[in-house]
């Protein structure tokens, strides 16, 4: 086996990496959209979920470990693979036309940033309660602080707006992702771009329902 | 047909370039792209002005010399087709035409709209070879080559290495490039000796070159004059994830 060193020193190593940290952040929205959704069966649903996923100490921080370990290592690698990118074209085109490439796959590098900017927020504000305009957070009641939280105008704007970037950024990168580490067929290539899109926007419409529900007081 | 050019304009690697303007007039839509440039010329050199410079050889599609840009589409707008089998019947009359050299930091410009490509020859030196010892020929039909493996070797063998998808990518990336190379000779038997090390070298050239990296925008396998596909780029992916976990060392 060639050392890590060398696998990840290399743009294609950069790749796989990022292509499993992505796999491992999509399992994660894919859960974390599942859970959400109690949200419409009631308090004590959600609540004793939330409640659920804390009752082992070792349980919690092994996957949020997994999931900072996760984030990191996409977040620099991504940064390093754009300094390579940006550096192997010192002089731009006066004219450049795209003839292959979508909007979701050339704003990736902008996606990318703003999810990690929403994540931050959204830690502070349904995780941690430090950020929580609109009431009082309440560490056992997140049903409350769901409820409370979106009620804010535009933390619900906002949130919709961060929810569109990751439909945007999954677009791309739940496709991209396996032909950067080599799943790629003629059987399953077809399956594997559908698959995306249809992930995409079970999860993103999966989170953006619950705003419009508390807006729209279907939820209180 | 008349038309309005702009072209890239540099009289050597280390001058400063500049678009300039040039009418090109009296064009019959039959010429290629490359024969209206020589009619431009032709009137340059007449007035006594450089001509532009461009690479140009074969002009049958298969050499991989021509190359430029044509409004920002690597060998102009035409799928599958290399500038020099380009014809002006597809443009109109009135047209303004944008043209400018591929760009790439491991394509430096010389002149003009002549890159210095020798980044790719790097490459091919890596390992994009095979080794055998020299004697008699063997008997043809001696090692089985299942048919399937053989069309797919030959789609990728057909990369004629113009450098058109280093020139579309928005990153700068030679993965279509050099996946075709690692393709083109892995999946034959005679390439299967030297499989794990030629992904591993390849790739560790193609990087050493300054390339950028492949983030599947597909603007490649849409200008290649060859039609290379990206799936052969996955095929990399595969081929380097799989060799650098069972190869001892490069």
């Amino acid at each position: 086996m060639s050392s890590p060193f060398s696998f990840y020193k290399s743009t294609v190593g950069k790749k796989i990496v990022m292509a499993v940290t992505g796999f491992i952040g999509v399992g994660y929205v894919m859960g974390h959209v599942c859970g959400n959704l109690l949200v419409f069966a009631g308090p004590g649903p959600l609540n004793n979920y939330a409640h659920l996923l804390k009752v082992s100490k070792a349980f919690l921080w092994g996957a949020r470990s997994v999931l900072i370990a996760a984030v990191v290592l996409h977040v620099v690698a991504a940064y390093q693979l754009w300094r390579t990118s940006a550096e192997s074209r010192p002089t731009e085109y006066v004219r450049w036309s795209p003839v292959n490439s979508t909007w979701a796959s050339r704003t990736m590098r902008w996606t990318g940033p703003l999810l990690l900017i929403f994540i931050a927020f959204h830690l502070f504000h349904l995780t941690g309660g430090q950020i929580h305009p609109g009431g009082a957070f309440s560490e056992h009641d997140v049903y409350h602080n769901v409820v409370t939280g979106f009620r804010v105008w535009w933390v619900s704007v906002a949130y919709i707006a961060a929810m569109l970037a990751l439909s945007l950024h999954m677009y791309h990168g739940v496709w991209s992702m396996f032909q950067s580490v080599g799943l790629n067929h003629p059987r399953y290539n077809g399956f594997i771009r559908h698959a995306a899109t249809v992930v995409t926007i079970v999860v993103v419409v999966g989170f953006i329902s619950i705003p419009v529900a508390v807006l729209l007081r279907l939820i209180s | 047909m008349n038309l309005t050019l702009f072209v890239w304009r540099q009289e050597d690697a280390n001058a400063q370039g500049r678009m300039e303007k040039y009418e090109a007039q009296a064009i019959t839509p039959d010429m290629s792209f490359l024969e209206m440039l020589d009619v431009v010329n032709l009137g340059l050199i007449a007035q006594g002005r450089a001509p532009i410079a461009f690479e140009h050889d074969c002009r049958e599609g298969i050499c991989g010399s021509c190359s430029m840009m044509i409004n920002g589409v690597a060998h102009g707008p035409r799928p599958a087709t290399a500038t020099c089998q380009l014809h002006m019947r597809h443009f109109k009359d009135g047209d303004t035409l944008h043209i400018e050299p591929w760009r790439s930091k491991a394509f430096p410009v010389i002149k003009d709209l002549v890159v210095d490509r020798g980044s790719f020859d790097r490459i091919i030196q890596a390992g994009g070879y095979v080794s055998v010892n020299t004697g008699n020929a063997p008997d043809a039909n001696a090692i089985p080559v299942p048919k399937v493996d053989s069309e797919l070797a030959m789609d990728a063998a057909a990369c004629i290495g113009c450098g058109a998808c280093v020139a579309a990518c928005p990153n700068g990336s030679a993965a279509l490039f050099t996946s075709a190379k690692i393709s083109h000779l892995g999946l034959l038997p005679q390439g299967g000796p030297e499989r794990e090390i030629r992904v591993l070298r390849m790739v560790e050239a193609m990087d050493e070159e300054g390339f950028g990296n492949c983030t599947m925008h597909r603007e490649c396998e849409a200008v290649c004059p060859k039609q290379i596909s990206t799936n052969f780029i996955a095929r990399m992916n595969r081929e380097f994830l799989r060799a650098s976990l069972k190869h001892a060392k490069t």
